[in-house]
């Protein structure tokens, strides 16, 4: 297959899970900005629930480039609507189409026509209509969209080549995603591991398993309350929730280990050590390690393991 | 318009013969579900996002071609004659080629002025004297029909370079078969649904010898083309990689694609992008679309291109009127298709007549192509007229002029309803060991009232077109 061949299925399905992924933050964050309490202590602005989807995609500094101070409309109007923001939900709908729609030839007629068929619906909102559909019945018509794609996607592809060059990327964007979300709330959340128990804690870590789709599955394992440290093993570990950092790099490294052949050893190679830290990894270990660096030499693995597909297969240099 | 050639009907009542089932069909259904079923179309091609990218515009704009969805009908022994003219030009035109690329013999014998043909800014040097695999020079043609009347066809002109549009021609049979499956019951409509396939091995049939399973590609100059649709269609139904010159990159005189399993060999190049890009070290230095060093690897037979490098100097506007000369020449037969009276403004009395005559002739740039700067004399105001008459004084061998041909037309459906609106015809010619088409082609109409332009570019809109079987 043709490196930019690759290269476009990669970034249409990347941004397709990306734009997944910033709705369901926004739409959590919006269901808690709504709700009655204010955790807003002096000095703890930053905590802010609005500047939490800025802190967790990094774009803070982008954002206070435009706008002035945090608010629901600008921070919506940022990540939702701005052509200037790549990691807005309308730029990548539209990356996500316009890379399809380069390779028309190597994706299925009516995965291409759910990515046309998002953009120019996409194309028609605004920030009143948003309103006026309400904003978290637009939030579920993203993710709706998205998971679409990827039915169509799971329904109609060849297990071929190309079919793992859109998988590979879900799966890397989800795990970035969780550890990034993670890593945020823990930390603008949880001023000490001790300080458990009450209804905001409930609510907020509440929010952040339904983020990634797993309160219920919380709910069913644990049957008790929401604790950090359960929560880290839910979302790091165990590789039974589909978000988990598990669960993504088991299907990272098999993709990989289909896709690699003698003269690309070194991607398959490093999802084999991501993964093997997670499938022989301790909770305690890792809150011994310090949740935070733990999730940050992650984060970081990840890019390598990022820029080794890329130089391997999507951008090669003349070998 | 009087005089003019209807498809369908005779006159004021009658309807031909092979419109005949059509006819009643369309009587015994409303109107209401023919506009339900043509908003049910326009949907389907905008969903699907078969566009074509309008230049000019902002970039990026992308339209969807008017579809209409009155077919139309050709007989079957019209397109007999038909298959056989187009036929019998091809030949001539690729026997043309070989000739002005080897022995000059047409030159020599003075049939042709040797300039026209050799100081012809579509002529390639590079290309005097190079045999390419079996002496076909266009192996994929486009050639523009029109009839006038019973019987009389006219070629307008022969597209040997990267002719488009015959995705749009499957396309339309496509829909048509959605909409409308009945009518297929009640038609014994030619299928052309394998042309793909007849492509494809047309393009294989090119490879180096000895070369056991070529490995074939389409190379595009991108997303942001016009064609860009009909490029990646017919890249996926033959089941080929579709390229960008950036994909591409030459190794001792071989070319290779980047794949994510590193280099691999390309065997033949179904090029849409003009000669002039194809090369940046032999052609337009400036070319981000082509291939630096493509034209070693040709040379050497190392690759091969379809169409072949240099076919333009066969279609150009200035050689159009010698075809039928050419059909005379190399084959020793009497053209089949007729040539449009041409005047070349190069020449003294033409040039005369011409600017006598603007308000009846078409007018049109020897170089230009897809409609753009052209005159059409009868539709034109007195201030076109003596602009375009100040632009053909500056440099009158830049232009010829014809005729302004009455073109048939068709029963379309448009605002007022369904009305006659003119129409052409594109069949697309393939040639390799032997010349093999589907029958009909593109049909593309006219939508305003009374226009002779059937460029998409220019407002023009299909239909399907159906040859019957006998």
């Amino acid at each position: 297959m043709l490196s930019r061949t690759a290269s476009d299925l990669f970034w249409m399905s990347r941004h397709m899970e990306r734009a997944e992924n910033v709705a369901r933050m926004l739409d959590v964050t919006y269901r808690m900005s709504l709700l009655p309490y204010h955790v807003l202590e002096p000095g703890q602005e930053w905590a802010e629930p609005w500047v939490v989807p800025l802190v967790i995609t990094g774009l803070v500094t982008p954002y206070y480039e435009r706008y002035t101070a945090i608010t629901i409309d600008d921070v919506l109007r940022f990540m939702v609507l701005d052509p200037n923001n790549p990691s807005s939900i309308l730029s990548c709908l539209k990356l996500a189409r316009e890379n399809g729609r380069s390779q028309r030839g190597a994706v299925s007629s009516e995965m291409w026509e759910c990515l046309n068929a998002t953009w120019l619906e996409m194309r028609e909102v605004n920030f009143d209509n948003i309103h006026h559909r309400g904003v978290s019945e637009f939030f579920e018509w993203v993710k709706t969209r998205s998971q679409l794609f990827r039915g169509i996607t799971f329904g109609t592809m060849i297990r071929d080549e190309a079919y793992r060059f859109i998988r590979l990327p879900q799966f890397l964007e989800r795990a970035d995603n969780t550890a990034r979300i993670l890593d945020v709330k823990y930390h603008t959340l949880l001023p000490s591991v001790e300080d458990v128990g009450g209804a905001v804690d409930y609510y907020q870590w509440g929010a952040l398993l339904r983020s990634v789709g797993s309160f219920e599955s919380y709910r069913k394992i644990y049957r008790d309350a929401i604790t950090p440290i359960r929560v880290a093993e839910l979302l790091i570990l165990r590789d039974d929730i589909p978000r988990s950092l598990h669960a993504c790099l088991n299907d990272i490294y098999r993709i990989l280990q289909e896709l690699c052949d003698s003269s690309s050893l070194e991607p398959e190679r490093l999802a084999g050590e991501i993964h093997a830290q997670l499938h022989y990894g301790r909770t305690e270990r890792i809150m011994e390690h310090g949740l935070h660096e733990y999730l940050m030499e992650f984060i970081d693995q990840l890019a390598v393991l990022n820029s080794e597909i890329s130089s391997h297969f999507l951008a090669p240099v003349d070998r | 318009m009087a005089g003019t050639y209807d498809e369908m009907h005779t006159g004021e009542e009658g309807v031909r013969e092979h419109y005949t089932t059509y006819d009643a069909w369309l009587s015994s259904i409303s109107r209401e579900r023919i506009a339900q079923k043509r908003t049910e179309a326009e949907i389907a091609f905008n969903r699907v996002g078969i566009t074509f990218a309008v230049y000019g515009e902002e970039s990026g704009s992308e339209r969807t071609i008017p579809f209409d969805i009155v077919p139309r009908i050709i007989p079957a022994d019209e397109w007999q004659i038909l298959e056989r003219g187009l036929r019998q030009r091809i030949n001539a035109l690729n026997y043309f080629l070989h000739d002005i690329y080897h022995g000059h013999e047409i030159l020599r014998a003075g049939l042709i002025p040797s300039d026209r043909v050799l100081q012809n800014s579509q002529y390639r040097p590079q290309m005097q004297g190079l045999d390419v695999p079996q002496g076909v020079y266009a192996h994929i043609a486009g050639i523009d029909i029109v009839r006038a009347g019973v019987g009389e066809f006219y070629v307008l002109e022969d597209n040997l370079r990267v002719p488009s549009g015959v995705s749009y021609m499957l396309e339309d049979r496509k829909m048509m078969m959605r909409l409308f499956p009945e009518l297929f019951a009640q038609h014994a409509v030619a299928p052309i649904e394998h042309y793909p396939d007849l492509l494809l091995e047309t393009l294989r049939a090119i490879a180096q010898e000895g070369v056991p399973d070529p490995t074939v590609v389409l190379l595009t100059p991108g997303a942001w083309n016009s064609a860009y649709f009909e490029h990646s269609f017919l890249a996926q139904q033959m089941g080929i990689e579709l390229v960008e010159g950036q994909d591409l990159f030459v190794k001792d005189e071989f070319v290779y694609m980047r794949t994510t399993r590193g280099p691999k060999r390309v065997d033949v190049i179904y090029r849409r992008v003009d000669d002039d890009y194809l090369d940046p070290t032999v052609f337009r230095p400036d070319s981000m679309l082509g291939v630096a060093g493509l034209m070693a690897c040709y040379r050497a037979g190392n690759v091969a291109l379809a169409n072949a490098i240099g076919t333009g100097v066969a279609d150009d506007k200035s050689i159009y009127p010698y075809v039928p000369a050419m059909i005379q020449f190399y084959l020793n037969e009497q053209p089949i298709l007729n040539n449009v009276p041409t005047y070349e403004l190069h020449k003294k009395d033409d040039l005369n007549f011409t600017l006598a005559n603007l308000h009846e002739l078409v007018v049109k740039e020897v170089h230009g192509s897809g409609g753009y700067g052209m005159l059409v004399g009868p539709a034109a105001t007195s201030a076109q007229r003596d602009d375009f008459r100040e632009r053909i004084l500056k440099n009158p061998g830049k232009y010829i002029a014809q005729p302004t041909l009455s073109l048939s037309t068709c029963p379309t459906f448009v605002e007022a309803g369904i009305a006659p609106r003119h129409i052409d015809l594109r069949p697309f010619i393939l040639s390799g060991k032997s010349v093999r088409m589907v029958p009909g082609g593109l049909t593309r109409v006219a939508l305003k009232e009374g226009s002779l332009v059937v460029n998409s570019s220019q407002g023009g809109g299909t239909k399907d077109t159906w040859v019957l079987e006998q």
